[in-house]
């Protein structure tokens, strides 16, 4: 039996996020940047609110009333994540600022004690900086370097180059489960499982996944998974890291302070459990429970009907994009999430990012922090739009019609030759 | 005129379409490359200097039609003038297109076609980053970034 599919009603979601109401000069806000970040809805903002006005005290260090209830909230936010990314246990999940912070505490608890020099850590060509710097640190730090696995054309991974980038000395793969710049949906499944034939355990950087598709780690077989809450509707400065109880459970913390001890004297300190031990200093309770909110409005709308509007709306993009003479669409991949890439002739990236803007249409329009993609792709940086549950395809049309706008003034100087000097 | 239509003006256009003084500088007694880390444009002015006087400018690279452009321009703009005189002029520039208060038109010549900037404040620095190249090559060169 399959449940009955109920669509989208996009206009009454809308009216759940207020700053959607907005006008820039004289054209509605048309907000296409939601790769970089997404809106929020009322019923995030309220659970923090509601939190501050009525539970607010300091997580897991007193004895009295508030302290006891913001432990309680806090706590109820990380098995919301949990659940969230089907994992095993609560106490998988580690609550960090976002998914930077997620890659560097796994680049240096875990990685860095495995490294040698002149061991690897495999990434991919289409990784977003913070899943390239953060390893490159450590390599310098231990002698060991980057592998990278190249991407196609299309902008796809193929598992085969993967596989032939993993070695011996490969003592880590780290990729994106979506690509920020070009939209790819990598073929995480078959990349972790070809990693783990090798031995490699695997980070999977989820930043611009968990927004668009389900995402279940236990089904992955993934060994951490990072995300944002900020790109999926939540609050900024909270972003959590899914890691396999064994692995957190061998790992030494990262950063040391209040809350991620036992016990501490000046000879020798013990140290919590996980996910404790990773959390040192006074936790961002009230962006984990915005977090835990965003995901349960997510998860109230259910991902057939996100995926199947989502889908709809990259793809008139997609449409309408290619129907527009000099307009060249950067990657092509077949399984696609959010984002569509493109560069529009000779006009620079920026230049189409401010005429678009002048029309209320924001768009990130720069190198999307994927410099060595970019590299790949032949271009200083591309104009990228990227959808979220709240968008329309008026806002398709709007985005294709402000890209005419800047055809038309960046036409004027073609047609009317060089001027005198 | 919308702040668009003065923002990308024709002379901006044609100087974007066809920039003046690009390319190398057999002669040069001085060189610098700029680079934009925000839009990752890079650009490279290269300059002919006796006593005080530029005798010529040149540069290469670019990026978008405000950075492509303002370079063009001022390369025509610095011709022929003191070290002193560029200094000034790009004072003078800059009050212009970040719309300070006490910015005069009247001494930017053609330069005045950048001051519709001053409406974009995210574009200051793609009109800025050739002067700021420009003036490095002129202390002797090296790196500069306009973070």
């Amino acid at each position: 039996m399959f449940a009955p599919f109920k669509p989208l009603d996009v206009e009454r979601l809308r009216g759940d996020f207020p700053i959607l109401a907005r006008r820039i000069g004289e054209h509605p806000l048309c907000y296409l940047d939601n790769a970089a970040t997404t809106q929020k809805p009322r019923p995030v903002l309220a659970a923090m609110q509601q939190f501050y006005e009525e539970s607010y005290g300091s997580v897991a260090r007193g004895v009295h009333q508030l302290s006891a209830e913001a432990t309680g909230r806090y706590e109820a936010a990380r098995a919301g994540v949990a659940r969230f990314l089907g994992a095993a246990s609560p106490d998988e999940i580690v609550f960090v600022r976002g998914t930077t912070e997620a890659v560097n505490l796994v680049a240096w608890s875990f990685a860095r004690p495995r490294l040698d020099p002149g061991d690897e850590i495999l990434v991919t060509e289409l990784e977003h900086h913070s899943n390239l710097v953060p390893w490159q640190l450590v390599c310098e730090d231990r002698g060991a370097h980057l592998a990278v696995v190249p991407v196609d054309d299309r902008g796809e991974v193929d598992p085969e180059e993967f596989s032939r980038r993993l070695g011996p000395r490969t003592k880590l793969a780290a990729f994106a489960h979506v690509s920020n710049a070009l939209g790819t949906v990598l073929p995480v499944v078959e990349l972790i499982r070809r990693a783990h034939e090798a031995g490699v355990p695997v980070l999977v950087d989820g930043a611009q996944a968990v927004p668009h598709l389900p995402v279940d780690v236990g089904a992955l077989g993934c060994d951490f998974y990072a995300f944002s809450g900020h790109k999926v509707y939540g609050p900024t400065g909270i972003g959590a890291l899914y890691g396999r109880r064994e692995l957190l459970a061998a790992m030494p913390p990262w950063q040391g302070g209040g809350g991620m001890i036992r016990s501490v004297d000046f000879e020798r300190t013990t140290y919590d459990d996980p996910p404790r031990r990773f959390e040192a200093g006074t936790p961002a309770a009230a962006e984990a429970i915005g977090l835990a909110a965003a995901l349960d409005y997510v998860g109230a709308i259910g991902w057939p009907a996100i995926e199947r509007h989502e889908r709809d709306l990259v793809d008139a993009a997609v449409a309408g994009l290619e129907s527009i003479a000099g307009l060249r669409l950067v990657g092509r991949p077949r399984e696609r999430a959010g984002v569509v890439s493109f560069v529009l002739g000779d006009i620079h990236a920026h230049d189409v990012g401010t005429v678009l803007d002048h029309f209320g249409v924001a768009v990130r329009a720069g190198h999307h922090c994927a410099q060595p993609l970019m590299r790949r792709f032949g271009v200083p940086a591309t104009v990228r739009a990227s959808f979220a549950l709240y968008n329309t395809h008026d806002e398709v049309a709007a985005l294709l019609g402000a890209i005419a706008g800047a055809q038309g003034i960046f036409g004027r100087s073609r047609r009317s030759g060089r001027s005198g000097r | 005129m919308s702040e668009l239509q003065a923002l990308y003006q024709e002379v901006l256009l044609d100087h974007y379409r066809s920039p003046r003084n690009q390319g190398p500088l057999e002669s040069a007694t001085g060189r610098a490359e700029g680079h934009n880390p925000l839009c990752g444009d890079r650009i490279a002015v290269a300059v002919e200097v006796a006593g005080e006087r530029l005798n010529r400018v040149t540069f290469e690279g670019g990026g978008c039609a405000i950075s492509t452009a303002s370079a063009s321009l001022m390369t025509e703009a610095v011709n022929g003038r003191t070290v002193a005189e560029v200094e000034a002029l790009f004072a003078e520039f800059r009050k212009a297109v970040t719309g300070a208060p006490g910015a005069e038109i009247e001494p930017l010549g053609k330069l005045a076609v950048l001051c519709g900037v001053k409406d974009f404040p995210m574009r200051v620095k793609c009109a800025t980053l050739a002067w700021h190249t420009l003036l490095a090559a002129l202390a002797g060169g090296g790196k500069v970034s306009t973070e």
